[in-house]
């Protein structure tokens, strides 16, 4: 028997390789990548708990706004990456501090 | 009569600086041509504050417009015979400021003019604010216009003297927000309802300790645009590198609402503190009029030289207010409008010079009043009209000032040197002056350049032809401004005294019961019970 | 227009002399024609412009004074009261609830005292006048200046005819202002704008004096108009006797008792401007460098009027005066040092105007003597004697500058008596009333004062008088030979000037030498309106002056009378002052009738060092410079590098600026651009957030006292506290939000407090503590 717990820890697991992820690759595509796994890792925590707390239908619909601001954000995303590709022929993070100067 | 006639004064400028925003900017004539009709619509309008300004004390003409009333924030704005001759001046100096900038601005002239009509409206509406939250709104308001104008269009060192001005009087007006919010929420505690209105919040008595910390930073606030001594050095900054329209809308006008601050908000909100602290802001105030005097005189720079002067003259209004006595409060206001004009006239003086040679350095002048003689004729009138040559405005001012002070010190135990040491400052306003113009006019032409310089322009002397007639005006016939100005300075003192007695042994903060302030009447306890039956003084 | 209709000119009012009005604002309709206009008009216009003001005005004044004179006595006064100029309010300060108000009004007012003045400023102003248009013919900017002459005239006429002490002062600052104007007339001199910009600035000190005064006064009496203040000082006297400050001061241990009265402060401040417009010691400086300006103006303003003004402002104010022993004696006191050492240094001058400077300063030193002793009469008659004859002496030497072309030089002059005649006798004249040659108007009137030094009712003054009059005799015998020394050097002997200069000298035209001869006619004969001296001889001429005057400013007031006991020395005085005139002169005659003098020259190497002092005037001027010029000028410096620039600027306002921009600094370096780590921080943040929230502190403090412990946790959102105070396991408490928990111990000794702390997620974590009851045998 799958219970809530099962995809509530396939859910955290998903998610802590999402941050680490995020936190320590430098290739920019990763960084976005790792962003959506820690969504989808989410994604799938709510739709569990609303498979097992089917009265209002809160998880499902949160799920959706996050699939739609998920596409969003790789749209954005990727064209920042994109442009800053041509601005400084690199995807990696630590070339990114133009802002700081 | 105008209805609505303070909301139209500060509307008109305010709709006219939009209105030149979508007004195209290849037509500069036409710019300048609407800017300075705006300017001087405001100003006939503001000549219909003067029907029916004599005989009653307060505020008239009074409009009310509840704003967010969950905060008790309303549009109150009034006009009594203090703030009416602010206004007067403001709206007279405006078109003024643009006549003389009229050749001298060329770059970016859309805004300058945006920014030259915003800040007329935020002057007079500083002015004419009865609610607090209205009047810090305006307050700051002011502040921007002033800010572009020195930042954008002044001279080499500009963004340092712009930042320099604009974080200086942002530092104090901060504070004074603070304070405002305290004073608020004293009065909600007090009185179970919310409000901002100057009208409810003078019916409030605070104990003298809460006062102390509440007058000091409104003080800060106020001292800083005075500017107080040692609070002023922005504005020699200021003044050098503003252009000269600016200049005289800064001394002119932008520099009263400190004082006018003081005598409006500071000291009847919280007249036990200002007593307290009378003798100690009365001391700063005569070591600006000494020290800025003696600076003045050494500085190389004519502007810098008037603005230091600025500095000895604010610190006469500055006593006069700090004096607490009838005669001192209205010299000081006399003297505000006197400084206004004789300072404004003296920056615009410096400017046709700074015009034609591009250079403020007093060597480089000298021996001129034999090439410019009407310029040196009219420099002569104004310098003496800031020295309070009597004849000229400033001597009434200054006697009043002075006998206020002197006569303070019986009864509010003023330290009676002070009205003697700041005495000296008309000593040194006549040394400082006289050694610039004698540097700048006397001795033989000493530099080939100033051989070809013209005289006097139709434009310059219709800036300036105002001016000296105000002049001999008020030092002539000063009667009509000072029973205007009497009333209600007379009616804040006595309140202020009034409230002092109320509020001595307060250690709670209470409302003031309706017609209390006129039940106090009875004499004030004296240091010294001394003299007079003054026979024949009486009326 | 609003405003029009309070104007509250008062043209109906019966009592109103209108007469007053047009002799002030003629001289001010000249002068604003001449200065607004005067380069577009030709010169003979503005000579007749400002010339025709004038002699109006005095022809007016003559009219006035002719109806003043046709009324009784005790109502000889005119007025004219033109308007309200403002009001003062003075606070209640003085024990009563109200305010009280002081208007001010722009009045003039005529009395004998006043006329008197009309007269000499309008008469000697318009002979002057006329004199400048011969004088000033070749100027090239006649326009400035006859519209400064003018202005002069107005403004002097509002000091003359103020009906109170704020217009007195309008006028007091006008001429001060006037004399700036004329004394840097010639401006393209550096020395010349100097010279008037520091008559300005130490009148303005004195001014500042004159301030005060009238403060004192406008506070203790509550009015200002002058015969308001009368009245009151007449019948109550004691608001300004009686002690009104304490200047009580600690001296090497020695206590000084000092409260003076309202009057004696009031009275030295007004001195004290009075010392300023008129030249006294210490505020006398200005004058000789005043001789810069033209010689016309040198004449009025700095001999005929002007410089009278002092005294004719003690005189006004007689009645405060004489209320104020110690007053008077300062007034006395410093007018007699001031006549010998003004004499002294005319002694060696050779700029011909510097010794008629010198001279002027002198001579006022004693009209201050006069009032100074109560004798207002015999000063305000010397202050009309030496206008004429002073003012003849100025324009006589205006004519010998003109003839030598402008060097003023004496050395290089004499021989000047063959050359110019009509100056020569009229300077001779002048010179002999000056030196108090018997019978002449300065003999009658420099007599007078000697006398009133000495006989005027000694009880006030001790010792005073004997003083005063031995400095009095030195100064008539120094003036009578440095004046006869600057006449032959001048006239007498061989001319010294150079061919060129020689062969032009010629004597002035009409326009010049009119003025001299009129001058010099009243300064031989206007002795005869007041000849006291005449009196001590037994003959009883009328007093006219006297008669005059005395009614209006001797008496009335309690006044100071002469000493019945001093009328048999005052035919010796007489004689004795005549003597040392006649001697003075004598010797002047012996030394220097045939030019400058081997005995002076020999006498001044015997003490070089002393003669180089008196020449350089005993270097005052260089004194003051060094003290209070250098010590303002450090002053201003100090307060502009090292306040304003370095200590408020520097440390105040870019040291927050800078202490701002440091901690910019510092803080920056955490913002390091990668996105990265501000995740990793935001994580670990997060992170401690809800390990806070998720274990809850358990912190508590536990504080005995005698039996009882009371206890105190730490807070926190939705914490719930239970205790067990023994450590007995069970708790004492059920879970509640209060903190603190109070509980008494029956038994001494050590005990575990337990504190169980349960946050929002339920989860508890467990503290303790222990405390020790004190036992009662320890206690």
């Amino acid at each position: 028997m799958i219970t809530l717990g099962h995809y509530l820890v396939l859910s955290v697991a998903i998610f802590t390789v999402g941050t680490i992820g995020f936190v320590v690759r430098r290739n920019l595509l990763v960084v976005l990548m790792s962003i959506e796994l820690q969504l989808n890792a989410v994604n799938l925590a709510l739709v569990a708990a609303n498979r097992f707390h089917p009265a209002s239908h809160a998880g499902q619909v949160t799920a959706f706004f996050i699939i739609a601001i998920a596409a969003a954000e790789a749209a954005v995303g990727l064209a920042i990456v994109v442009s800053f590709f041509r601005l400084r022929h690199t995807v990696r993070t630590d070339e990114a501090d133009r802002m700081r100067h | 009569m105008i209805p609505h006639l303070l909301t139209a004064l500060i509307a008109v400028p305010a709709l006219g600086a939009i209105a030149i925003l979508f007004c195209p900017r290849q037509t500069p004539r036409f710019l300048r041509y609407f800017a300075m009709a705006v300017s001087l619509a405001t100003f006939g309008l503001s000549l219909y504050l003067l029907p029916g300004s004599l005989g009653r004390a307060g505020f008239r003409l009074e409009e009310t417009v509840s704003w967010i009333p969950s905060l008790g924030i309303r549009y109150h704005v009034g006009v009594d015979g203090i703030s009416m001759w602010l206004v007067l001046l403001t709206t007279l100096t405006t078109p003024i400021a643009l006549l003389a900038s009229w050749e001298s601005i060329q770059s970016r002239l859309k805004e300058y003019l945006f920014s030259f009509l915003l800040l007329e409206s935020a002057m007079i509406g500083t002015f004419l604010a009865l609610d607090l939250f209205l009047f810090y709104v305006f307050w700051e308001l002011m502040l921007i216009p002033m800010y572009l104008i020195i930042g954008v269009w002044g001279g080499g060192r500009r963004i340092y003297a712009a930042v320099k001005f604009f974080l200086y009087t942002m530092a104090g007006s901060l504070l004074m927000l603070a304070a405002i919010l305290y004073l608020t929420s004293q009065y909600d505690t007090v009185a179970g309802k919310a409000s901002f209105d100057y009208l409810d919040l003078t019916r409030l008595l605070l104990p003298p300790d809460t006062q102390l910390w509440l007058y000091l930073a409104f003080a800060l606030a106020f001292a800083i645009k005075v500017p107080m001594w040692p609070l002023h050095t922005w504005l020699p900054d200021a003044h050098v590198e503003a252009p000269t329209a600016g200049s005289v809308i800064l001394a002119a006008v932008l520099l009263k609402m400190g004082t006018y601050g003081f005598l409006r908000f500071a000291i009847p909100l919280f007249p036990n503190a200002a007593h307290t602290l009378g003798p100690t802001i009365g001391g700063l105030a005569i070591a600006g009029i000494i020290l800025g005097a003696l600076v003045a005189w050494r500085q190389p720079d004519a502007k810098k030289l008037v603005a230091y002067s600025s500095v000895s003259h604010m610190g006469f209004v500055m006593l006069g207010l700090m004096a607490m006595t009838t005669a001192g409060a209205v010299g000081a206001v006399l003297q505000m409008l006197n400084h206004g004009v004789a300072t404004g006239a003296l920056f615009l003086l410096v400017g046709v010079v700074y015009d034609r040679r591009h250079t403020r350095l007093i060597e480089e002048y000298g021996g001129i009043a034999k090439i410019m003689p009407a310029y040196a004729a009219v420099f002569a009138v104004i310098m003496l009209a800031s020295i309070g040559l009597p004849g000229t405005g400033g001597f009434v001012g200054e006697l009043m000032i002075l006998l206020g002070t002197f006569s303070a010190w019986r009864a509010f135990e003023m330290p009676r040197l002070f009205a003697l040491l700041a005495g000296t400052g008309v000593i040194l306003g006549a040394v400082y002056m006289l050694s610039l113009y004698r540097r700048m006019f006397f001795g033989p032409v000493r530099n080939e350049a100033n051989r070809t310089l013209g005289d006097l322009v139709g434009r310059e002397a219709i800036c300036l032809a105002p001016l000296v007639a105000l002049v001999f005006v008020m030092g002539l016939y000063p009667r009509p401004v000072i029973a205007r100005i009497e009333q209600d300075a007379r009616q804040t003192i006595e309140d202020v005294r009034a409230k002092q007695r109320l509020g001595r042994d307060l250690t709670e903060a209470r409302l003031l019961e309706p017609g209390e302030l006129s039940r106090t009447g009875e004499s004030i306890d004296l240091e010294v019970p001394a003299p007079p039956g003054v026979p024949g003084g009486g009326q | 227009m609003p405003g029009l209709n309070e104007i509250s000119l008062r043209p109906g009012a019966p009592d109103q002399y209108w007469l007053l009005l047009p002799i002030v604002l003629l001289p001010a309709l000249g002068a604003l024609v001449n200065g607004l206009f005067g380069s577009r008009l030709k010169r003979d216009t503005i000579h007749t412009l400002a010339c025709a003001m004038v002699f109006t005005s005095f022809a007016l004044s003559v009219v006035a004074f002719l109806q003043l004179a046709a009324l009784p006595h005790e109502a000889r006064h005119l007025t004219y009261r033109a308007y309200e100029w403002f009001t003062v309010t003075l606070p209640a300060a003085f024990g009563s609830a109200q305010d009280y108000r002081i208007p001010i009004d722009v009045a003039f007012r005529l009395d004998p005292l006043a006329a008197t003045m009309l007269l000499v400023v309008t008469g000697v102003g318009s002979l002057i006048h006329l004199y400048s248009t011969g004088y000033m013919a070749h100027d090239e900017s006649p326009g400035r200046f006859f519209s400064y002459m003018n202005l002069f005239t107005f403004a002097m006429l509002v000091l003359v005819l103020g009906e109170s002490l704020p217009v007195m002062f309008v006028g007091w600052e006008g001429v001060g202002l006037c004399s700036y104007l004329l004394i840097g007339f010639w401006f393209d001199k550096d020395e010349n704008a100097k010279a008037g910009m520091k008559a300005f600035i130490v009148n303005r000190i004195g001014d500042l004096g004159f301030l005060v005064g009238i403060f004192l006064l406008a506070l203790s009496l509550g009015v200002l108009s002058f015969p308001e203040m009368e009245q009151v000082a007449a019948h109550a006297p004691t608001q300004l006797t009686k002690p009104a400050f304490d200047l009580s001061f600690s001296l090497f241990g020695w206590d000084i008792a000092w409260r003076p009265a309202i009057a004696t402060i009031a009275a030295i401040c007004l001195f004290v401007g009075a010392a300023g417009k008129s030249a006294q010691l210490p505020l006398y400086v200005w004058l000789p460098d005043a001789m810069a300006g033209p010689t016309p103006v040198s004449a009025l303003i700095h001999a005929a009027t002007m410089v009278t003004a002092g005294v004719y402002m003690v005189a006004r104010m007689h009645f405060l005066f004489v209320l104020t022993a110690s007053g008077m004696a300062v007034v006395a006191v410093t007018g007699a040092l001031t006549a010998v050492f003004a004499a002294t240094i005319a002694l060696t001058q050779n700029d011909i105007k510097k010794v008629l400077a010198y001279s002027t300063v002198s001579q006022l030193g004693y009209m201050f003597v006069a009032v100074g002793v109560g004798a207002h009469v015999t000063g305000v008659f010397h202050v009309v004697t030496h206008a004429f004859f002073k003012a003849c002496l100025f324009l006589g030497a205006g004519s010998v500058i003109v003839a030598m072309h402008h060097r003023q030089d004496i050395r290089e002059m004499g021989g000047l008596k063959a050359l110019m005649p009509r100056t020569r006798w009229t300077f001779l004249a002048a010179t002999l009333a000056i030196a108090g040659f018997p019978f002449t108007s300065g003999f009658f009137s420099k007599d007078a004062i000697l006398w009133h030094a000495l006989a005027r009712d000694s009880g006030r003054y001790g010792i005073l008088p004997p003083i005063l009059l031995t400095l009095l005799l030195a100064g008539a015998a120094l003036t009578a030979f440095y004046m006869f020394r600057l006449y032959f050097l001048v006239f007498g002997g061989e001319s010294r000037a150079d061919e060129d200069t020689l062969a032009h000298i010629k004597e002035s035209p009409s326009s010049m030498t009119l003025p001299l001869v009129v001058l010099g006619a009243l300064s031989i004969a206007a002795g005869l309106l007041n000849p006291e001296a005449l009196h001590a001889l037994g003959l009883n001429v009328p007093l006219t002056f006297e008669g005059w005057l005395a009614p209006g400013i001797e008496e009335g007031v309690p006044a100071v009378g002469i000493a019945e006991m001093r009328k048999p020395f005052e035919l010796p005085l007489v004689g004795a002052s005549s003597v040392i005139a006649l001697a003075a002169m004598g010797f002047a005659w012996i030394w220097y009738r045939r030019g400058p003098s081997a005995e002076a020259e020999r006498l001044a190497a015997r003490v070089p060092g002393l003669y180089a002092l008196v020449l350089d005037k005993w270097r005052i001027d260089e004194l003051y410079e060094a003290t209070i010029v250098r010590s303002l000028r450090w002053l201003a410096r100090a307060g502009h590098e090292a306040i304003d620039k370095l200590l408020i600027d520097g440390i105040m306002v870019h040291g927050v600026a800078g202490a701002v921009n440091l901690t910019g600094r510092v803080v920056r370096l955490v913002q390091t651009g990668r996105v990265q780590v501000y995740a990793m921080a935001m994580a670990l943040g997060t992170l401690g957030i809800l390990y806070k929230l998720a274990v809850p502190s358990t912190d508590f403090e536990a504080r005995v006292d005698g039996r009882s412990v009371t206890v105190n946790a730490a807070e926190g959102a939705g914490y719930e506290y239970r205790w067990d105070f023994d450590g007995d396991g069970r708790w004492d408490t059920q879970f509640g939000a209060e903190r603190r928990a109070e509980h008494r111990y029956r038994k001494a000794g050590r005990h575990e407090v337990r504190l169980e702390v349960r946050n929002a997620f339920t989860r508890s974590v467990g503290e303790h503590e222990v405390v020790v009851r004190p036992g009662r045998r320890r206690r």
